[in-house]
């Protein structure tokens, strides 16, 4: 590789309830955009002739996030005509992949400095909103696609694990971000949303809520339906050793919808000394690879191990792992695999407590670890996530 | 004579009749292919004289069949590139003239005075108003996809623009053939004549008053009815519909994921266009093996059958009168009410009059239940069932079915007190899943009118009889048998007495093999989920449960008792173990007491396996064992078995055999039957397999000498 690609600043929006009432639910998601364009001008009197290009992941790049949010919110923002941008899409896994595009762009030596992330606005644009190819009748028919939750539920009864084991996870999420929150260690990077006017509209994660083992198992499971609509037996024809599937995953076990955004600075050392900048951390690698798709959820292992193998380390060598809560079951099978203990793994919590705003979550996760990193002194942390179609990505970073 | 005939009135109005020469109906062929086109240019030029059209069939009673089915069985199926573009060109044109009769720029009208299935519908729906006879011989609809196929002469695209997706697919994927009064209700004709000169006034009216007629889709402000595909409506059919087709069929049926496309595909583009994405997925189905099985076995080889290909020449056809049916059980009752529905008079006879009353109830409550059965019918129904304990009843009965239980010694003794009051001509027929007819004819004085015919349960329901000759039985007393299944709206096929019949025999290997695995430690998910997946209605699990595990285990026990009396050393087979386990430990023996392989709720529906299984027969873990393995270890050994059968001379009809075993114990219909499936594998390719499964799983698995003499010769089953 010719260069490094270091990450210079990770900022991120609070992240609102995905819902009509929730802190964000009023801001378009341009806004939610442009409020870190501008927070990360300001805050290192970025000079943006000097920045290329900008990889805004969403997932549903359709209406007032449709085309390229990336280059709107740039021509609608202060920063200067040169910084083009576009607009990715890679499921759940977009806002890491936005940021490990940009490193691959910075260490090949293309480019010189980058800005990555992404947005969601889930209370107006709902899972769903700008269509799928997936959903094409006779695509669908040769795919064998299900519910991404009954998906879990699947997962998470192959591997033997139960009810009770997810909720118990889902219980310490809550109790983790909690704790994070109410001792400030999101607030370096948690950037208020202002609206037209500088008057803040929401400044704090808004999910996070105390959570009670007893509370949890009395909730519903929330993929029931699909189950019993055609996706139980559908699932039978990748997993024909299945009579049923118990459905475990309810709303208290699986990540929130919420609205929120992330941005992360990225170049490479020259770069960074000319616009007076302070590495934080350097990537290392990335991975992506893709695994079984009916299932969907299995790829942050074998992504993480990729990356591991690339980068000549293995599990012992990392502080901290970060892997999205999409699912309880999710990480129950990644620590299961990879053998990762408790107290190394979403030490803060994650999306079940804090939701999971689809495409910025992955730098969102990346900005979350790298403060913990900092604030522990730790040097090493490997961000992972499972995505769409069986998509696993994975980035090792590490302190400089 | 011509195919068409246009025939202009003073009115203005054109008569456009199709009278196809020398055929009785009309059907979509080569010879529509010419006559429509031509008929079209001379329309076209006359259109500006002319007030409308009016088109009618010149058959009495029969408007238009569908397309030729024996033409597309005769399709190349792997056809070169520049074969498949010239295919395509060619179904494009051969819809064409129906796409410029509907924009004429005069009112079309279509009188409807008998069938219009299929193509024959395809016409209609491409005219702007159809009027159909009201009368029980009209038949309308779209059952192409009961062969494997679909409609490809516009009409998906028409149904769909005319009724909305979810009608339309509803429609066209269940292949569903309407009385007029229903596709009236329905919106598939706009109104009913009681004659068919009211037909042709009405028509000639509604012409003169609707001089701008157009198809609902090209008229403004249209909109497809419930909604587009992109439309939030539409979202639980175009999201959970492809996931149903392929749940409820297991993939095994491509015509109905076809036209699930096809419907929502064609919703998506304009209409012209519409026209070209049907005309591709119509393509696919004519190039598919499915598609090809159903056409001959449903069409082929069922139309053979209907047309008595296994009947012996020479008998006159007969018609029962007077039906008499001893024992009123499930099965005796059933007959009972599936004859008197057709309209034959029933002696139903039990050793009580209340058990005979019973059987009678069944009936009754039967006709409850039926939707298509009114309170006058009911009455109807009823009252040609007679019931009684009185042998002397059926004194005048001239064919007698015997349905009591199956047990030698009571057999015999009801055979001979009937014979005793029967008129000489009258033929006894014994209801028997298995036992030899030959050896139950000993019991008859006159066993060359004594035959068996073996129904399925439930009795008023299942199409299948299969009839069982025995060495004695008469050529006249097999004709009047297959005489009486079709009179009661069945299907029969012709059998040679053997243990086991053909039926019986067959259904035995796969519930066999169902336990053998689950002996050897398979995960009984995947036993019953592997039939399922074959396209079995149950796997053979559930199977048994229905059946009842203490039948085979008593049988068990009588081959046990047997053995050791005659000095054997007796050594269980693994499916007898399982079964003993079953029943003397586990004390399951199946749906009936609530429990077997299977949990039952307290309506007798299954829940789950029985959790227990695994300490029962998996303890250490479920063995690894290929899924296709597992699959074809359910499928391989009926086909097998059925072959022996052939071989041995006990059935003699490959049709008999595919729809036997299809409409009898529910061989998958995808393959088209148990012979139809070997002649879709490859003969050498199935032999092979079989003989790879020989290898693995023992020797009912071994290829049978006609198999691999058909496969050295590259023959089919025909």
């Amino acid at each position: 590789m010719s260069e490094e690609a270091y990450i210079y600043d990770a900022i991120r929006t609070p992240r609102g309830k995905g819902k009509p009432g929730g802190g964000l639910y009023e801001v378009k998601p341009i806004d939610l955009v442009t409020n870190l364009l501008e927070e990360m001008k300001s805050r290192h009197q970025l000079d943006t002739t000097q920045v290329t290009d900008f990889i805004c992941a969403t997932g549903e790049p359709v209406n007032e996030q449709g085309q390229n949010i990336a280059k709107t919110a740039l021509v609608y923002s202060s920063w200067d005509d040169v910084t083009v941008g576009a607009q990715l899409h890679r499921y759940c896994a977009g806002g890491l992949d936005a940021v490990n595009t940009v490193a691959m762009k910075i260490m090949s030596g293309m480019e010189s400095i980058g800005v990555a992330g992404g947005v969601e606005s889930m209370s107006r644009l709902g899972i769903g909103a700008s269509g799928a190819a997936a959903g094409d009748a006779w695509v669908a028919m040769k795919s064998y696609g299900i519910s991404q939750g009954l998906g879990a539920d699947l997962m998470a009864q192959l591997d033997g694990v139960t009810r009770e084991d997810v909720d118990r996870y889902a219980v310490q999420s809550q109790a983790r971000a909690a704790h994070a929150r109410d001792n400030g260690y999101f607030d370096r990077s948690i950037v208020p949303v202002k609206d037209l006017n500088g008057v803040n509209v929401l400044e704090h994660d808004e999910l996070i809520r105390p959570t009670s083992p007893e509370g949890l198992a009395g909730l519903n499971p929330s993929f029931t339906m699909f189950n019993d609509f055609g996706h139980g037996d559908f699932l039978k024809f990748k997993y024909p050793e299945v009579e049923r599937v118990e459905c475990i995953h309810t709303p208290g076990n699986s990540s929130g919808v919420v609205d929120g955004a992330a941005l992360v600075l990225l170049g490479n050392k020259q770069a960074g000394d000319d616009q007076g900048l302070r590495p934080r951390a350097r990537i290392r690698t990335c991975a992506l690879t893709g695994t079984e798709p009916t299932i969907m959820l299995a790829g942050p292992a074998p992504a993480s191990e990729k990356a591991l193998q690339q980068a000549g380390m293995t599990t012992s060598d990392i502080d901290l792992f970060e892997l999205n809560e999409a699912f309880a079951a999710v990480v129950l099978r990644f620590q299961q695999l990879m053998d990762i203990p408790d107290d190394k793994i979403n030490v803060n919590g994650g999306a079940i407590a804090m939701g999971h705003p689809i495409g910025a979550t992955g730098a969102m996760i990346l900005g979350t670890v790298l403060d913990e990193l900092e604030r522990r002194d730790l040097n090493t942390a490997l961000v992972t996530l499972c995505a769409g179609g069986g998509i696993g990505i994975a980035t090792i970073i590490e302190r400089v | 004579m011509s195919y068409i005939r246009l025939e202009k009135g003073a009115d203005g109005i054109v008569d456009l009749v199709f009278d196809q020469p020398g055929k009785d109906v009309n059907v979509m062929g080569d010879e529509y292919a010419e006559a429509m086109p031509k008929a079209l240019v001379e329309l076209e030029a006359m259109k500006d004289d002319i007030k409308g059209l009016y088109i009618r069939s010149g058959k009495p009673g029969q408007f238009f069949a569908g397309g030729d089915i024996t033409m597309m069985l005769e399709m190349d199926l792997h056809p070169s590139d520049q074969e498949r573009k010239a295919m395509l060109d060619g179904i494009v044109e051969a819809k064409a003239p129906l796409r410029r009769l509907e924009a004429l720029g005069v009112p079309v009208v279509v009188g409807i005075n008998g069938p219009a299935l299929g193509g024959g519908y395809e016409i209609a729906l491409a005219c702007h108003r159809r009027i159909a006879l009201d009368s029980p011989r009209v038949k309308v609809g779209l059952p192409e996809a009961m062969l494997g196929l679909m409609p490809g002469a516009g009409g998906v695209v028409r149904m769909v623009r005319m009724l909305g997706m979810e009608q339309a697919v509803g429609l066209i994927s269940q292949g569903k053939q309407l009385t007029a009064a229903k596709a009236l209700e329905k919106g598939l004709i706009h109104e009913l004549a009681s004659s068919e000169e009211q037909m042709a006034e009405k028509a000639r009216a509604w012409i003169l008053a609707n001089p701008e007629a157009k198809q609902p889709w090209e008229q403004a402000g249209y909109s497809i009815p419930g909604g587009a595909p992109s439309d939030p409506a539409t979202q639980g059919l175009t999201y959970f519909g492809p996931v149903n087709v392929m749940v409820q069929t297991w993939g095994n049926m491509p015509a109905q994921q076809v036209i699930m496309a096809a419907v929502i595909d064609t919703a998506r583009v304009d209409y012209d266009t519409a026209h070209v994405v049907e005309a591709r997925y119509f393509q696919r189905l004519l190039l598919d093996q499915v598609a090809r099985n159903m056409m001959t076995t449903f069409f082929v080889q069922m139309n053979a059958m209907d047309g008595g290909a296994s009947r012996p020449d020479g008998f006159d056809k007969t018609e029962v009168k007077k039906l008499g049916i001893l024992g009123a059980g499930v099965m005796g009752a059933g007959i009972a009410f599936n004859a008197a529905k057709f309209g034959i008079d029933v002696v139903l006879k039990d050793v009580s009059l209340a058990n005979a009353e019973r059987g009678k109830e069944y009936a009754s409550s039967a006709c409850e239940k039926s939707r298509s059965i009114d309170a006058q019918k009911t009455q109807e129904i009823l009252a040609r069932i007679h019931p009684t304990a009185d042998v002397t009843a059926l004194a005048d009965c001239d064919f007698v079915i015997e349905a009591v239980f199956e047990d030698r010694d009571i057999k015999a003794t009801v055979t001979s007190e009937t014979e005793a009051v029967l008129s000489k001509n009258a033929v006894l027929a014994s209801n028997t899943s298995g036992l030899p007819i030959t050896e139950l004819a000993q019991a008859s004085a006159r066993p060359a009118n004594y035959i068996g015919m073996h129904f399925f349960s439930p009795a008023e329901r299942m199409p299948l009889v299969e009839i069982i000759t025995g060495n004695e039985t008469s050529e006249e007393a097999l004709a009047r048998a297959f005489d009486l299944a079709q009179q009661l709206g069945k299907k029969p096929i012709v059998v040679k007495d053997a243990p086991g019949f053909f039926t019986t025999r067959v259904i035995g290997q796969t519930i066999t093999q169902g336990q053998r695995m689950l002996a050897e430690g398979v995960n009984p998910a995947l036993i019953e989920n592997g039939a399922r997946m074959n396209g079995s209605p149950m796997g053979p699990l559930e199977t048994l449960d229905s059946i009842s595990l203490e039948t085979a285990y008593h049988a068990a026990n009588q081959r046990r008792t047997d053995a050791e009396s005659a000095g054997e050393i007796w050594q269980p087979a693994p499916e007898s173990e399982v079964i003993r386990i079953m029943v003397e430990e586990a004390k399951r023996v199946g749906q009936a007491r609530g429990a077997g392989f299977y949990d039952y709720d307290d309506n007798g529906k299954k829940t789950a396996t029985w959790s227990g299984l695994k300490d029962l027969f998996a303890a250490e873990g479920y063995v690894d064992m290929p899924f296709e393995d597992v699959r074809d270890r359910l499928l391989f050994p009926q086909v097998l078995e059925a072959i022996r059968i052939l071989e041995e001379g006990v059935i003699t009809s490959v049709g008999d055999g595919n729809i036997g075993s299809i409409m009898g114990i529910g061989f998958p219909p995808h393959t088209g039957g148990v012979f139809q499936c070997v002649n879709a594998y490859g003969a050498n390719a199935f032999a092979e397999r079989a003989k790879v499964l020989t290898e693995k799983y023992g020797e009912v698995f071994e290829p049978p000498k006609l198999l691999l003499d058909m496969a050295k010769r590259g023959e089919t089953f025909a």
